[in-house]
């Protein structure tokens, strides 16, 4: 009873100290704090209007007034690249957070009652069977107009988009955690509470949830991650927000057919995409190393 | 003696030389890319250039329009007129006379009957014919006989150049379209998508929406031709894609309509692979404004003349949405040498330019602002003007496009500048332009206030072109949503003028009633013309006989390309 708090404590210092030592974690977790910081807080510095056209201004190169130089149209590219930086991660961390909360329950549910766990992981199979742009470009098309009128053109494809890749999403967290619930389930410490007569809701919140955190933790940074880039991908086809919104993906897109003549409009957005993307991969690795009891043992 | 005996031999070798080289087939293969991919080969069920233009290897008309716009005799042996009795005195019936001896790529022969039947086939009233303006006021088509078939008119037409000209009507063959008139049309997959036609090349294989495969036609009736022995002809992609392909990595020797960047171009162009050929037509990039609500909440009758659109009725509204543009500019950005302010919705050719409208060449905010004040739209608590509880807030497609794309944020920006608030859309080509009935991002359907898009007609006479605007002439779910008048204007006067017009053989009349109805349209501002366009392609260094045509097919004369070595 009072080792339990200063063990967890130990726990808590010992998890920080492995993710410490892991370089990568550290990078990307840092990287990922400032991309944050970049996109949440430098509109504030940086006050352009991304969708200001100043024609006369167009295709120059670095300056003071233009730190990242300009577009085609003369729009700021610090500017566009900032907006375009809050839609990308607002849309992969919403989409992460959804998808992670549908995984995770299903997992947890399909893993501790026996009885569901054949009808919900079949259900499961069903939705991985489902291709996801196709599915995407469906639900554009399908439920754009409704949308839109409810909740405008930007938050309405926001709402579609982090929607359909959530319900797309959430299958590889479900096995996942269904895999660790099984395991754990039968562990002698979940034995020992069960036979104490701890209840099954307790059982599940204080020692199973616990134990395939880690699991969870990486699904979400690899959804994250994937969010992204379906993301970029959909604003890559033309698709997706309106394109005078700023997106990485629509920087991307719009930038490519310039690669030659100037190959930085390309090389930021892609650059911030993938260092984003790798950022958060890293960071899960760190965490499942830090976290996973089995990986502290060794 | 030895000279004498050896002559014959000499000439002999020349000749079976010259017979080697004018084989047909003798340059192997080419490769065209076309960055909209064609989704049928049967001009009569799609208004779309890419699907009209690569049909146009296959299915022929009567007469063509050559790269400088003179019509000029195709599968008829010349092109009938007063003068040489093809056209009868009262200016309603014509007299084609076909060539003799054509036939079709599956060896049977082409007959009057098949010209007579694509007439039948285009004015079944339950087939939604995209080129019926080609076939205003026919009453029949009757086949004199196996090589001569005579076209009548309900009025004098004094251009009876419609039926059966150009790529939009070419000739489709009986036996194979026999039995799918009407609302069958659209079920017959194998005839659309490989049609037999007499042209130089024939299908092997069509992936709609990919690539077509083709192969020389061997019974073209020209035996040396086509040089080519295969073809492919990719559709899809973008067009910086499409020009890189030809001028920069040399993957195919000609790319159609490379609407890009100016700057794009020129970048490109330094490879040295390949040329960049340009020709000025009558193509116009213009805003079109939707005249009906095209609100989702109208259901089927979305976008059809049952609801009028809140705000775009008012005329100074649509004024001030042109007045606040500035075209120059967006042909600096967009098009550099290859375009030129428009005014007209017909700027060619010279006789038919109207001079009445080249104010517009001058951008005036100001103005704009004080008309729209003066009509009682007033800047709201966001800076957006509205009355009566409507705000003007426009919703604004086109397809996706790198240029496309640089002139909505442009025009968005000049729009908020008079207090009009734009949202924009843009629609994968291949879908805009599709006409696939069942997509709600079709042009046809329309379902926002404005779009934007390029259009032309072909040949020299804008008749059947006008003719796009009369009144009920929009497309509309009972028209399977076929039909040109996009901005589903519909004007007594301006249907008055096209009747005259139809009766008018005069040809400076006829200009007089061409500027007119260009003048109604472009000042009721239904149609709000931005850049008057001139075709820009591109071919390999290496692709002889390439003739830029803007009045026809842009492949027109594909039967003479060559390989030069």
């Amino acid at each position: 009873m009072v080792e339990a708090p200063s063990g967890r404590r130990f726990r808590e210092r010992h998890a920080l100290r492995q993710f410490m030592r892991h370089k990568g974690a550290l990078l990307g977790f840092a990287f990922l704090v400032f991309i944050l910081l970049f996109v949440a807080f430098g509109p504030l510095i940086w006050t352009i209007d991304p969708q200001f056209i100043d024609i006369r201004a167009r295709n120059s190169g670095m300056s003071l007034s233009h730190p990242l130089g300009t577009d085609q149209l003369g729009r700021d590219m610090l500017a566009r690249l900032m907006a375009g930086g809050r839609a990308s991660v607002a849309v992969g961390a919403a989409a992460m957070l959804l998808s992670l909360l549908i995984g995770g329950l299903v997992g947890l549910l399909a893993g501790f009652v026996r009885w569901l766990d054949g009808p919900l992981m079949r259900l499961t199979d069903l939705f991985l069977a489902l291709p996801l742009l196709p599915l995407l470009l469906v639900v554009i098309l399908l439920f754009r107009d409704a949308l839109r009128a409810a909740f405008g053109p930007e938050a309405g494809i926001f709402i579609l988009m982090v929607g359909v890749m959530a319900i797309t999403g959430w299958m590889q967290t479900a096995r996942v955690v269904r895999g660790e619930v099984l395991t754990v389930k039968e562990r002698e410490f979940v034995v020992a509470a069960r036979a104490v007569g701890v209840p099954e809701h307790r059982i599940a919140r204080r020692h199973v949830l616990p134990n395939v955190l880690s699991s969870i933790m990486v699904s979400a940074t690899l959804g994250m991650a994937n969010a992204i880039i379906t993301e970029s991908a959909l604003s890559f086809l033309g698709l997706g927000f309106p394109s005078d919104f700023a997106t990485w993906g629509r920087l991307l897109f719009d930038a490519t057919d310039y690669l030659q003549q100037y190959p930085g409009r390309v090389l930021w957005p892609g650059l911030a995409i993938s260092l984003t993307v790798l950022s958060v991969n890293y960071m899960g690795d760190g965490l499942r190393d830090s976290l996973d009891p089995r990986a502290r043992a060794r | 003696m030895g000279l004498a005996r050896l002559a014959p031999l000499a000439i002999g070798a020349f000749l079976v030389s010259v017979g080697a080289a004018a084989e047909r087939g003798r340059d192997g293969h080419v490769g065209i890319i076309y960055w909209q991919a064609p989704s049928i080969l049967n001009p009569y069920l799609s208004g779309g250039t890419k699907d009209l233009e690569a049909a146009s290897m296959v299915l022929e008309p009567l007469a063509r329009f050559d790269e400088s716009g003179n019509l000029t005799p195709w599968l008829s042996a010349s092109v009938p007129t007063v003068a040489n009795g093809g056209v009868s005195v009262d200016l309603r019936t014509v007299t084609w006379k076909l060539r003799e001896g054509l036939v079709w790529s599956d060896g049977s022969p082409l007959t009057a009957a098949d010209v007579a039947f694509t007439a039948e086939y285009c004015l079944d009233p339950a087939g939604g014919c995209s080129q019926l303006a080609k076939f205003d006021d026919v009453t029949s088509v009757e086949a004199l006989d196996d090589l001569s078939v005579r076209v009548t008119f309900g009025v004098p037409k004094p251009y009876p150049y419609g039926p059966f000209v150009g790529a939009t009507s070419p000739i489709l063959q009986k036996a194979q379209f026999g039995d799918c008139k009407g609302a069958r049309a659209p079920e017959c997959t194998e005839a659309n998508f490989r049609p037999v036609g007499t042209g130089p090349f024939r299908v092997t294989e069509f992936r709609p929406n990919d690539v077509i495969s083709l192969e020389a036609n061997p019974h073209y009736r020209d035996p040396a031709k086509p040089a080519f022995a295969t073809v492919t002809f990719k559709g899809g992609g973008d067009a910086a894609a499409a020009a890189r392909a030809v001028l920069a990595t040399g993957e195919f020797e000609y790319a159609w309509n490379l609407q890009l960047a100016p700057d794009v171009l020129r970048g490109m162009r330094t490879a040295g692979k390949g040329t960049v050929v340009s020709s000025f037509g009558t193509l116009v990039e213009r805003l079109v404004v939707n005249l009906t609500d095209p609100s989702p909440q109208r259901g089927e009758t979305r976008s059809t003349r049952a609801h009028p659109h809140p705000f775009l009725t008012d005329l100074a509204v649509r004024k001030a949405l042109s007045m606040a543009i500035d075209r120059k500019l967006l042909v600096e950005i967009g098009y550099g040498q290859a375009g030129r302010p428009a005014c007209n919705v017909v700027p060619a050719p010279e006789i038919y330019a109207s001079k009445a409208n080249d104010d517009c060449l001058r951008q005036d905010i100001e103005g704009a602002k004080r008309l729209l004040d003066a009509a009682g739209w007033r800047p709201g608590p966001d800076g957006v003007r509205q009355k009566n509880g409507v705000r003007l807030s426009i919703l604004f497609q086109t397809s996706a496009n790198a240029v496309r794309q640089d002139f909505q944020a442009l025009i968005k920006q000049w729009w908020s500048k008079i207090g009009v608030e734009t949202e924009l859309r843009n629609i994968d080509a291949s879908v805009f332009f599709g006409g696939d009935p069942g997509s709600p991002d079709t042009y046809q359907k329309f379902f926002a206030d404005v779009e934007m898009y390029a259009n032309n007609f072909e040949g020299a006479d804008p008749e059947p072109y006008l003719g796009s605007w009369r009144c009920g002439n929009e497309p509309r779910p009972d028209s399977q949503w076929q039909g040109e008048n996009m901005p589903r204007y519909c004007s007594e006067a301006y249907d008055r003028l096209l009747a005259e017009m139809a009766e008018t053989g005069d040809i400076a009349e006829r200009a007089r009633l061409a500027k007119a109805m260009n003048d109604m349209l472009v000042r009721d501002y239904v149609l709000i013309p931005l850049v008057h366009r001139g075709r820009v392609s591109a071919h390999a260094r290496s692709l002889g006989g390439v003739r830029l045509n803007t009045w026809d097919s842009e492949i027109w004369n594909i039967a003479d390309w060559h390989r030069i070595r």
